[in-house]
C-alpha cells in the first residue's frame, strides 16, 4: 500500500529511443521504479516508444504502451488510462520535458491527474536557467556568471562584459546538445546560433568559463518530511571543460579534503531543500582548485546517468527509493535492501574505489572529431571496482572492448618531448594514455598538470602504473613484483608481454605464490554490517568473501558490456531474461557484467552479480570459485559469444548450441559446407587476408562486393566496394583495428533483405515472425526500418524462408536463439548471415507477437521441448498487428560523423510503431523518431545518378504534399524534365546562394542526399548532411527511406492515433 | 620497506608494511567508516586509548592540512590503514600522514585487508591488539597481554592543562575539556560567543562561580564510568539550573550523574553516516559519530530524563532531554569535522536556551 492511499494508478513515461545523453540508464531507473511501485500495489500504465527495453515488458508495468513520447499521445493514453497520478523524474529528460507540457497546457490538472515525485515548479526551478539562478542566489550558492540570452547580439554584449573564453549551454536539451566553448567571437556566434535553434525555449545560458576547475558531483536523496542524505559524490578526472558524461569519473572523490567534501555535501542540501525536490537529484559542481571558491554548474530534479552511476557504485537503489519516496514514505522508513538491518535515510560508504571510463564511439565514426567537450557523445560507459585507484582504473579499461588492455594500447612513442608537450593539449578518449607516455618520456608531473590541469593525484597513480610497466619490462618476475603488478590488475597476458614470458608461465606462478583474485562485497557500509545480497567485486590480497551459496544448479550468464552502436540495450534485455527464466527454472544465477547503466547490474536481478570485466581471465577467476554447472552465452551480444572458446578451455560446459557449432556459423569454409549440405544459396563469396587477395576476389566475384571482417557485430568494418581502389582503402581501414581473423569478400546482392528470430529445441524450431527492412540490402540491419510482418515477399518466399531456416537450425544443432538475415530476389532466397546466438530484434519481436522469445529459447537450453510448452513448431501465425521498428540516430551529437548509411550501423536505438494499420504504424514510427514534419513545406533534393528515377516519383509525391522542391543541378534537371518544380540550386562550391545558405536560413524540412557508392569521393555530400544535422534539419540517405517518408506524410489524416496497450498481445 | 605485524587478542594476525613509527604498542582496535577527514579523525582526543583501522582503503590523498586539525597533537595508540597515498595533492597540503605519525612517535601498519580487519571486529565486537614489527613475535606470550590491557583512566590525558578564553561579544559559555574538538568551541566562538575552556579536573564551584551563560560539556575517551570525579562535578552542574549542552562523553556523563546507566557497544559507531532522529520533529539527520558507549534508556527515569534522538538503524540512544531542566545532550557530533554539518543547528538550539537569538 502507498503511504499516500490516494496513489492507485500511476503513468510511467519512459525516455524513449536510446541516443547520446539518454540511454539504458533510465530503463535501469525505470524497470526498478516500477517494480518499486508494484511492489506497492500500485497499478503502472506505462508509456516508452522504444521496445528494446525490460520496463515495456509486462511483468514489469500492468499496461504497457509502445508509443511515440508526444503530448498529443500522452493526453489521449490519461484519457484512456485514467490514472491519478504520473511519475515523470525517472524516464529522463524526454519524460521531464513531457510531463512540463502537459502541466503548463493545464491538461494534468483539468483531468485531476498529479504530478508525483516532484513538482512542476520544482522542475521549473532547476530547469529554466534564470529561475535557476535566481533560486540559488537566494541561497547563497553561487553560480557562474552567466546570463540567459535568446539572441546572438545579447550574447556577444553580454560575452563582451564578461571576457572569453564562455560556456554555452542550450535550456532544455540532452547531454548539452547544442552547447560548448567559445572563445572568441566567431565560435560564439557559431555555437550560439545553433544553441538557440535546438533549445526547446530557444534559450542558451552564457557562462563565464571555469575550464581547468575540479568537477564534482552530488547524488542527493529528499522526501516529503524534509530530511536528505547523499547517496555518494563523484570527482571527475577531467577537469570542467569535458561533459560528465564524456569524463572518466571516480567515486567517492578522492582529492577533496573533508572541509571541501563537506562544504559541497552541506550545499547540495541545500540546494535540493530549497528546490523542494522529492525523490533523487544531481548537483554538479565546478570547484577551484586553489581555493575553496566553488561554482553550482548544473542540478537535475531527477535520476540521472550519474544517478545509475551512483546506484551501482554505492549499491543504493535511488530509483526504488526515489520511486518509494513517491509514494509517500520517508527514509527512515524504507529498509535498505542491500544490507536489511538499515534503512534508505543511512549514507553509504564505500570502502572502494569506483572508476568510470565513456565508451566513445569514434571506432564508428572514424571520419569525426574525438575531441571532447561539453556536448556529450559517449554511448555507454564502464564502470570497475578495486580496492585502490590503479586498478580500478586498469580493469576499466580492459571493460571496454576497444582493443585496449593498458595504458600501452595506444602508441605515441612516435612523439618528440616537444610534439608531446604540444600533444597533451589535445582533451579526448586517448588523453590518459598519451599522459602515461608524457611520463614515460620524463616530462613531469608538473608539466602535465599545468597542461591539462588534471589533479596530480591522478596524475602521480598514472606514473605508478607506468613504473610497473617498467619494472615488469625490466627486472626479473619474483614473487613480491608479481604479487604488486596483480594488485594493480595488470592482466597475466600483459604481465606475460612486458616480461618475455608466455601467459601460462605468468598464470603458473600466481599458482605457485597463491596470488588468486579473492572477492569482496559491495555492501553500501564499509562491512559495518553484515549484507545480504551478492555483489561482488575482486581484488588481490585479501580474504575471500564470496562463497559457493547452495546445491542448486548454477548457470553463469555472460552480459554484454558497455552499451555501443551496434550492441545496445537489447543484449540486456536478453541477459535479464534469460537470468528470469533459469531463476524460475530452480537455477541459482550468476551474472558477470561492467555496466553500470544497465538492468542487468541491479543488486536483485541474478542471485549473484559479479561486477568485472568480461576477458577470459577475469571471467576465469569467477569460474575458479562458483564452478558453475554451465555458462549461456548466446544472449549478451558479440561479448559473451567471444568467451565461448574460453569458457570451454576453463571446462566450463556451453549451455545450448554447442561452441563448435557457434564456430561453424561464423567459420567462412565450415558455414560454406554447411549451406551446400542444406542446399541453401547464398551470395558468393571469398575469404582472404590481404589486400591483394581481395581485390583478386572481388575481381573474380564482379563488383559491387562487400568487404568484412569476421567476428564482429553492427558491420563493424563492413562496406561496399565499387572498384580496386575502394577495396584497397577498406582494407586499410580494417587493419587499423586489431585483426586476427580473416577478411570475407563477398558479391552484393540487390534485393529485400529479411530478418528472422528463432528458438530452436534441438528438434523443432518456433519462428515468431518475419520481418522486413524498408532500405534494400547494403544498409546495416540495425539502420533499417524493419516491418513486421513481412509485406512485399510472396508465400512462396516465406515458406522458403521458414524451410531454410529450419534446415541451418538442425544443421547447426542450435539449441536456443538463432538470427538469420536473408535476401530475397523475386523467389530466390539467399542466406547472408547467420549468428546462432540472440539478436537486436529479439525484444521488439517478442513484444508484437506476444511470444516470449528469451524464456523459450533459455528452457529449450534447459531441454524443455517446444512442442511441450505448447507451441506449435515452424512459423507462428502473423500478428493482427503491424510493427515497425525505426532506427534512431544521434548525429548531431558527434561533429564530423559522416550520417549516410551503409553495411556499417551508426544508429544508436530504435522507437516502435505498431498500429492495426501499416499507414499507421508508420507514421506512429517516424514520429516516434522525432521525425516531425511539415514546418516550412520546403526540402532539398540531391541525388546519385542510380537513383534518379526513383527521385522522380518522390519528387512527385512530395510536391503533391505541397513541399517546394530545392535541387542541384542534375538532380534538378531530372525533375524538372519530369514535371516536378524543382530549383536548381548552387552546390557548395558555387556562389551564394548556394544550398549552404538554404540549411543556414533554417527553412528547410528535410534533405534527401544519397551518396554515391564506394568511398566518399565528393565533400559536397559530407558537408550538406553534417551541416543539415547541425542545424536540427532531418536528413535521409536512402532512397527507400525517403518512400516511406512520403508515404507516412501522405496518411496524416491520421489525427487520432489507437494506443495498443502491448501487455494484452 | 619493514614489516609490521597487526595481532589481535583473538589470535588472527595481519601482516603489511610498518608506518610511522616502529615502536610497539597495545591498544583497543576500533574502526571509522569516514572517507575524508582522516586528519580529524586522527587529532579527536576521544580515539586516546585506541588504535584507529580506516575502512576507506586510499588514505592520505590531500596530505596534512594543520588548520584541519582538532587538537594539537594526533592521539590514536596506532593507525591501521590499506594504502597511504605516496604524493598527496591538495592546494593546503603542508605534510604527508608518514612524517606526521612520525612526528608525533605513532606508530602504524599499512597494506593489510582492513575489510577483513573490520568484519572481524563487527563479528566478534571490539578487541585488543598489537601493532609490532617485531617478525618473532609470540603469539603465546602476546595474547594475555592484549586481554590484559585496559584503556583505562585517559580523559586526564588528553584534556587541557589549564583554562583558555576564545573572546566572543555574544553568551559566555563554559566548556569542560574531557577530549574537546577544536570545532566544538570553534562553532560557538563562531556564533558570537565567549568560549572559556576549562581543564577535565575543574570543580563546579570554579565553573559556576564565573556566572557563564551556559555550560559545554564536550566529548572525551574512554569508559564514562571510569570518571568518577567528573560525573561528581557535573552533577553539582546539572543542580545549578545553569543551560547545559553536552556532547559523547559528555552527554553519557550527564546521564551517568543523573542516575542513568551506559554499557559498552559491541563495535560502537564511527563514521560519518548515521542517521539519527529528532524525536520532537521526526527529521533525521545524518551524524558525524564516535562512540563505544552508549546510553541505557531501558531504566531511564522519565522524570530526570527522556530521549530526544534515536539511532535509525540500531535504535539506540542519541540524545537526551533533561526533564525540567535547561539541558540537553547528544551522543553524535554536532560539531561535525569529519563528518555531516546536518547537525550544527543545536548549538543555535543551545544559544536560544541561554536565551540568545537563535
Amino acid at each position: 500500500m502507498p503511504k499516500n492511499p490516494e496513489i492507485k494508478k500511476v503513468l510511467m513515461i519512459g525516455s524513449g529511443p536510446i541516443v547520446i545523453g539518454q540511454a539504458a540508464e533510465f530503463d535501469y531507473a525505470g524497470t526498478q521504479a516500477c517494480r518499486s511501485l508494484k511492489e506497492e500495489g500500485v497499478e503502472v500504465v506505462l508509456l516508452n516508444s522504444n521496445p528494446a527495453t525490460i520496463m515495456t515488458d509486462k511483468d514489469i508495468a500492468d499496461k504497457v504502451y509502445i508509443e511515440p513520447l508526444t503530448v498529443e499521445v500522452v493526453e489521449q493514453l490519461i484519457l484512456k488510462e485514467k490514472p491519478d497520478s504520473v511519475l515523470p523524474t525517472l524516464g529522463g529528460q524526454a519524460g521531464l520535458n513531457l510531463a512540463m507540457e502537459l502541466e503548463e497546457r493545464g491538461f494534468l490538472k483539468e483531468h485531476n491527474v498529479r504530478l508525483i515525485g516532484t513538482t512542476s515548479q520544482t522542475i521549473k526551478k532547476a530547469e529554466d536557467r534564470q529561475e535557476f539562478k535566481d533560486t540559488m542566489e537566494k541561497i547563497g550558492e553561487p553560480v557562474a556568471a552567466s546570463l540567459v540570452v535568446t539572441t546572438v547580439e545579447d550574447g556577444i554584449a553580454f560575452t563582451n562584459t564578461i571576457g572569453y573564453p564562455v560556456v554555452l549551454r542550450p535550456a532544455y536539451t540532452l547531454g548539452g546538445s547544442g552547447g560548448g566553448i567559445a572563445h572568441n567571437e566567431a565560435e560564439l556566434i557559431e555555437i550560439l546560433e545553433n544553441g538557440l535553434r535546438l533549445s526547446r525555449v530557444g534559450e542558451v545560458l552564457v557562462e563565464r568559463c571555469i575550464a581547468g576547475w575540479k568537477e564534482i558531483e552530488y547524488e542527493v536523496m529528499r522526501d516529503s518530511a524534509g530530511n536528505c542524505i547523499t547517496v555518494c559524490n563523484m570527482e571527475n578526472l577531467d577537469p570542467v571543460g569535458v561533459h560528465t558524461g564524456d569524463s572518466i569519473v571516480v567515486a567517492p572523490s578522492q582529492t577533496l579534503g573533508d572541509k571541501e567534501y563537506q562544504m559541497l555535501r552541506t550545499s547540495a542540501l541545500n540546494i535540493i531543500t530549497e528546490l523542494g525536490i522529492t525523490g533523487g537529484c544531481n548537483v554538479q559542481y565546478a570547484l577551484n582548485p586553489d581555493s575553496f571558491e566553488y561554482c553550482v554548474i548544473e542540478v537535475n530534479p531527477r535520476v540521472s546517468r550519474s544517478s545509475a552511476l551512483a546506484s551501482k557504485a554505492t549499491g543504493y537503489p535511488i530509483a526504488k527509493v526515489a520511486a518509494k519516496i513517491a509514494l509517500g514514505y520517508t527514509l527512515d522508513e524504507i529498509p535498505n535492501a542491500i544490507t536489511g538491518k538499515t534503512y534508505a535515510s543511512f549514507e553509504p560508504m564505500l570502502d572502494y574505489c569506483v572508476v568510470k571510463i565513456p565508451r566513445l564511439p569514434f571506432d564508428k565514426f572514424i571520419s569525426a572529431k574525438r575531441t571532447l567537450t561539453t556536448q556529450m557523445k559517449a554511448t555507454g560507459e564502464v564502470m570497475s571496482i578495486c580496492n585502490n585507484f590503479e586498478g580500478a582504473l586498469m580493469k576499466a579499461i580492459r571493460s571496454l572492448e576497444q582493443h585496449v588492455d593498458s595504458l600501452m594500447s595506444y602508441d605515441f612513442s612516435n612523439l618528440s618531448r616537444e610534439e608531446m608537450l604540444e600533444a597533451l593539449h589535445i582533451v579526448d578518449d586517448m588523453r590518459i594514455w598519451r599522459i602515461a607516455q608524457a611520463i614515460r618520456i620524463g616530462i613531469s608531473q608538473e608539466e602535465i598538470h599545468e597542461i591539462t590541469k588534471i589533479d596530480l593525484w591522478f596524475i602521480d597513480k598514472i606514473a605508478i602504473l607506468t613504473e610497473m610497466e617498467y619494472a615488469l619490462k625490466t627486472r626479473e618476475l619474483d614473487e613480491d613484483l608479481l604479487r604488486e603488478a596483480k594488485r594493480m590488475e595488470f592482466p597475466d597476458y600483459v604481465i606475460a608481454k612486458l616480461n618475455g614470458k608466455t601467459e601460462e608461465t605468468v598464470k603458473e606462478m600466481r599458482k605457485t605464490y597463491g596470488i588468486t583474485a579473492a572477492y569482496k562485497m559491495v555492501d553500501t557500509c564499509a562491512a559495518e554490517f553484515a549484507a545480504t545480497t551478492p555483489y561482488y567485486y575482486s581484488v588481490y590480497g585479501g580474504e575471500n568473501e564470496a562463497e559457493r551459496t547452495s546445491d542448486k544448479k548454477k548457470v553463469l550468464v555472460l552480459g554484454s558490456g558497455p552499451i555501443r552502436i551496434g550492441q545496445g540495450i537489447e543484449f540486456d534485455f536478453c541477459s535479464v531474461h534469460c537470468t528470469w527464466a533459469f531463476a524460475k527454472e530452480g537455477y541459482e544465477t550468476i551474472i558477470i557484467n561492467n555496466n553500470p547503466e544497465t538492468v542487468s547490474t541491479d543488486f536483485d536481478i541474478a542471485d549473484k552479480l559479479y561486477f568485472e570485466p568480461l576477458t577470459p581471465e577475469d571471467v576465469e577467476n569467477i569460474v575458479n570459485i562458483e564452478k558453475p554447472d554451465g555458462a549461456v552465452v548466446q544472449f549478451g551480444g558479440q561479448t559473451a559469444i567471444k568467451l565461448t572458446e574460453a569458457l570451454m578451455k576453463m571446462g566450463v560446459p556451453i549451455l545450448g548450441t554447442s561452441a563448435e557449432n557457434v564456430d561453424a556459423a561464423e567459420d567462412r569454409e565450415l558455414f560454406d559446407e554447411i549451406l551446400e549440405q542444406c542446399q541453401i544459396p547464398r551470395p558468393k563469396g571469398q575469404t582472404v587476408f590481404t589486400a591483394e587477395e581481395a581485390k583478386k576476389a572481388a575481381n573474380e566475384l564482379g563488383y559491387p562486393v562487400l568487404v568484412r571482417p569476421s567476428y564482429v557485430l553492427g558491420g563493424q568494418g563492413m562496406q561496399i566496394a565499387i572498384n580496386d581502389e575502394d577495396v584497397e582503402q577498406y582494407i586499410g581501414i580494417i587493419n587499423r583495428i586489431a585483426q586476427e581473423h580473416p577478411i570475407l569478400v563477398d558479391k552484393y546482392l540487390v534485393g529485400k533483405e529479411i530478418e528472422v528470430d528463432a528458438v530452436c529445441d534441438g528438434e523443432d524450431i518456433v519462428i515468431p515472425g518475419i520481418m522486413e527492412h524498408i532500405e534494400r540490402a547494403g544498409i546495416h540491419s540495425g539502420d533499417s526500418i524493419s516491418v513486421y510482418p513481412a509485406q512485399t515477399i510472396s508465400k512462396t518466399a516465406k515458406a522458403t524462408i521458414e524451410e531454410y531456416t529450419k534446415r541451418l537450425a538442425k544443421a547447426l544443432h542450435v539449441i536456443g536463439m538463432i538470427n538469420i538475415q536473408f535476401i530475397v530476389c523475386g523467389e530466390e532466397v539467399y542466406v547472408i548471415e547467420v549468428n546462432p546466438r540472440s539478436s537486436r530484434t529479439v525484444p521488439y519481436i517478442s513484444k508484437v507477437t506476444g511470444i516470449p522469445i528469451v524464456p523459450l529459447a533459455a528452457k529449450a537450453i534447459m531441454g524443455y521441448k517446444l512442442k511441450d510448452m505448447g507451441y506449435t513448431p515452424g512459423l507462428q501465425p502473423e500478428a493482427k498487428y503491424f510493427a515497425i521498428k525505426m532506427p534512431v540516430f544521434s548525429f548531431e551529437k558527434i561533429r564530423g560523423a559522416d550520417i549516410s548509411l551503409g553495411p556499417e550501423m551508426k544508429s544508436t536505438g530504435e522507437c516502435l510503431g505498431i498500429a492495426e494499420s501499416f499507414n499507421e504504424a508508420l507514421y506512429k514510427a517516424f514520429l516516434g523518431a522525432g521525425i516531425n514534419l511539415p514546418k516550412h513545406k520546403n526540402m532539398i533534393m540531391t541525388v546519385r545518378d542510380e537513383d534518379k528515377e526513383e527521385a522522380v516519383e518522390i519528387g512527385k509525391r512530395f510536391e503533391a504534399l505541397g513541399y517546394r522542391i530545392y535541387a542541384t543541378r542534375n538532380t534538378a534537371k531530372t525533375l524538372q524534365e519530369a514535371g516536378v518544380k524543382a530549383i536548381r540550386t548552387n552546390k557548395l562550391e558555387q556562389p551564394s546562394p548556394n544550398l549552404m545558405d538554404l540549411i543556414l536560413g533554417h527553412k528547410i524540412d528535410l534533405v534527401i542526399d544519397t551518396p554515391s557508392q564506394g568511398v566518399e569521393h565528393a565533400k559536397d555530400g559530407f558537408l550538406i548532411r553534417r551541416n543539415a544535422i547541425e542545424t536540427g534539419v532531418n536528413v535521409l540517405t536512402a532512397m527507400d527511406t525517403a518512400k516511406a517518408l512520403v508515404t507516412s506524410l501522405e496518411n496524416t489524416d491520421l489525427n487520432r492515433l489507437t494506443l495498443i496497450d502491448i501487455a494484452q498481445i | 620497506m619493514m614489516k609490521a605485524f597487526l595481532i589481535l587478542e583473538d589470535g588472527h594476525v595481519f601482516t603489511g608494511t610498518s608506518i610511522g613509527a616502529k615502536k610497539e604498542v597495545i591498544s583497543e582496535i576500533v574502526f571509522n567508516t569516514s572517507m575524508t577527514g582522516y586528519l580529524e579523525v586522527l587529532t579527536d582526543p576521544s580515539y586516546a586509548g585506541q588504535a584507529v583501522c580506516m575502512t576507506y582503503p586510499l588514505i592520505g590523498n590531500y596530505g596534512i592540512c594543520y588548520e584541519d586539525t582538532e587538537s594539537l597533537r594526533p592521539w590514536p595508540d596506532g593507525y591501521i590503514v590499506r594504502e597511504l597515498s605516496r604524493t598527496p595533492s591538495n592546494f593546503r597540503c603542508e605534510d604527508t600522514i608518514q612524517n606526521f605519525l612520525k612526528r608525533f612517535d605513532i606508530p602504524g601498519i599499512a597494506g593489510i585487508d582492513t575489510r577483513a580487519l573490520t568484519r572481524i571486529l563487527r563479528e566478534k565486537g571490539t578487541m585488543n591488539g598489537m601493532i609490532t614489527t617485531d617478525e618473532n613475535y609470540d603469539l603465546d606470550a602476546i595474547i594475555p597481554r592484549l586481554k590484559a590491557y585496559t584503556t583505562g583512566k585517559v580523559v586526564e590525558k588528553v584534556t587541557c592543562s589549564e583554562k583558555t578564553v576564545l573572546k566572543g561579544s555574544g553568551k559566555k559559555v563554559a566548556l569542560l575539556d574531557l577530549g574537546a574538538k577544536n570545532n566544538i568551541a570553534k562553532s560557538l566562538n563562531q556564533r558570537g560567543c565567549e568560549v572559556t575552556i576549562y581543564p577535565a579536573s575543574t570543580t563546579a564551584e570554579e565553573i559556576l562561580a564565573a556566572n557563564p551563560d551556559g555550560i559545554m560539556l564536550s566529548n572525551g575517551p574512554g569508559d564514562p564510568k571510569e570518571c568518577t570525579e567528573v560525573i561528581k562535578e557535573i552533577r553539582k552542574l546539572y543542580e545549578s539550573d545553569t543551560p547545559i549542552f553536552a556532547i559523547c562523553l559528555g552527554h553519557q556523563l550527564m546521564a551517568l550523574a543523573t542516575g542513568a546507566d551506559t554499557h559498552k557497544m559491541k563495535y560502537g559507531h564511527r563514521g560519518g553516516n548515521h542517521p539519527v532522529k529528532d524525536l520532537e520533529t521526526g527529521r533525521v539527520y545524518i551524524s558525524s559519530q564516535n562512540h563505544g558507549y552508549v546510553v541505557d534508556t531501558d531504566n531511564l527515569d522519565p522524570k530526570v530524563a527522556v530521549p530526544a534522538f534515536i539511532n535509525v538503524n540500531d535504535g539506540t540512544n542519541e540524545g537526551l532531554k533533561y526533564t525540567g531542566k535547561n539541558i540537553f545532550t547528544v551522543q553524535f557530533h554536532p560539531e561535525a569535522c569529519p563528518g555531516p554539518q546536518d547537525s550544527g543547528y543545536l548549538f543555535d538550539r543551545f544559544i536560544k536556551m541561554m536565551g540568545g537569538e537563535e
